[in-house]
């Protein structure tokens, strides 16, 4: 197994690779969550409580979903870069935790912005938001730690130690609605019961999740190759791909 | 569709505000995020090219000297 993964250490294969996904998983992002989101807005029924207001679930879910399983990858990936030293875990914290900041924001925003009319408050410092938001602060940890040194493996370590630490906070998020009196409702979907919602509300909705699944692939591949890119602006592959001055250096 | 006219989707049966609010900030901020991401890339280009020249320009002042 190792001989085979072995060749996917190289930067420049990981790379390539990536350039040669990202067409094509940026498209699907497109098509999916755009043909989701008008799926929901403007052909699922009204919600006969909410009325139109609920509509906001549609990109709500999905980010607050990503929010969480993006800190997981960004903390597997931590533990990788920890255990194994491999250089390109840490390269992928600087790519991943962006994207999930962003989708915890908007998690956040929306979720005030749907509580307005429905608690009748922005924002109310119960368990799930509370918690939601400490999220954001990691997010933001990592990020900050991670370009904060001089010395870039020091500052991919302390970020990945802080990503491996703040982990306890997944399992609160997803089980504070459960464990505390909260304003926010339980969960929407569970693996293994069929969701209190009808088709036709449903499936809109998968779309809408499957879409950003796609979303968050492309936004991290891209950084991804960003890092990559930044890291071995030196190295004679990136001459090969970035520029034909190159042939006439090698002449000199 | 669910709704009669463009102007009842604006709308929104009454929470036009909150669920556009949503969807146009949500879309703001990854819009955000991958535009800076291409820009990041833009300019991890012109450091290589500057860098490209920078190297050129010493092995020409290299051979001029030798």
């Amino acid at each position: 197994m190792w001989r085979w993964l072995h060749p996917y250490a190289k930067p420049e294969v990981v790379y390539h690779l990536l350039g040669r996904w990202l067409p094509w998983v940026a498209g699907a992002a497109a098509l999916i969550l755009g043909g989701g989101l008008v799926w929901g807005i403007l052909f699922a029924p009204a919600d006969y409580q909410q009325g139109d207001s609920y509509r906001i679930i549609f990109i709500h879910v999905p980010a607050a979903m990503f929010s969480m399983s993006v800190y997981v990858g960004l903390a597997i990936t931590a533990l990788i870069g920890r255990v194994w030293q491999l250089k390109m875990a840490d390269w992928a914290l600087a790519a991943i935790a962006p994207v999930g900041a962003v989708f915890t924001f908007i998690a956040l925003f929306t979720g005030a912005v749907w509580g307005k009319p429905m608690w009748g408050t922005w924002w109310e410092w119960d368990a799930r938001l509370t918690s939601q938001l400490i999220l954001l602060f990691l997010y933001i940890g990592v990020l900050a730690l991670y370009h904060a040194f001089s010395d870039n493996r020091t500052g991919a370590k302390a970020a990945g130690i802080l990503a491996l630490v703040g982990v306890i906070n997944i399992p609160i998020i997803r089980y504070s609605v459960e464990w505390w009196n909260t304003l926010h409702q339980g969960a929407t979907l569970t693996v293994f019961e069929r969701p209190p919602m009808a088709n036709s509300m449903l499936f809109p909705l998968l779309t809408c999740i499957l879409g950003f699944a796609f979303l968050a692939a492309a936004l991290i591949f891209h950084r991804m190759r960003n890092e990559i890119l930044r890291q071995e602006l030196h190295r004679p592959w990136v001459k090969a791909e970035l520029g034909e001055t190159s042939k006439q250096t090698e002449a000199v | 569709m669910q709704f009669d006219s463009w102007q009842a989707v604006i709308e929104m049966g009454g929470y036009g505000f909150y669920v556009w609010l949503s969807f146009g900030v949500s879309f703001l901020a990854i819009g955000v995020l991958a535009v800076q991401g291409l820009r990041a890339r833009t300019k991890l280009e012109r450091a290589f090219k500057q860098e490209q020249h920078r190297q050129q320009r010493l092995a020409r002042r290299h051979r001029e000297v030798s």
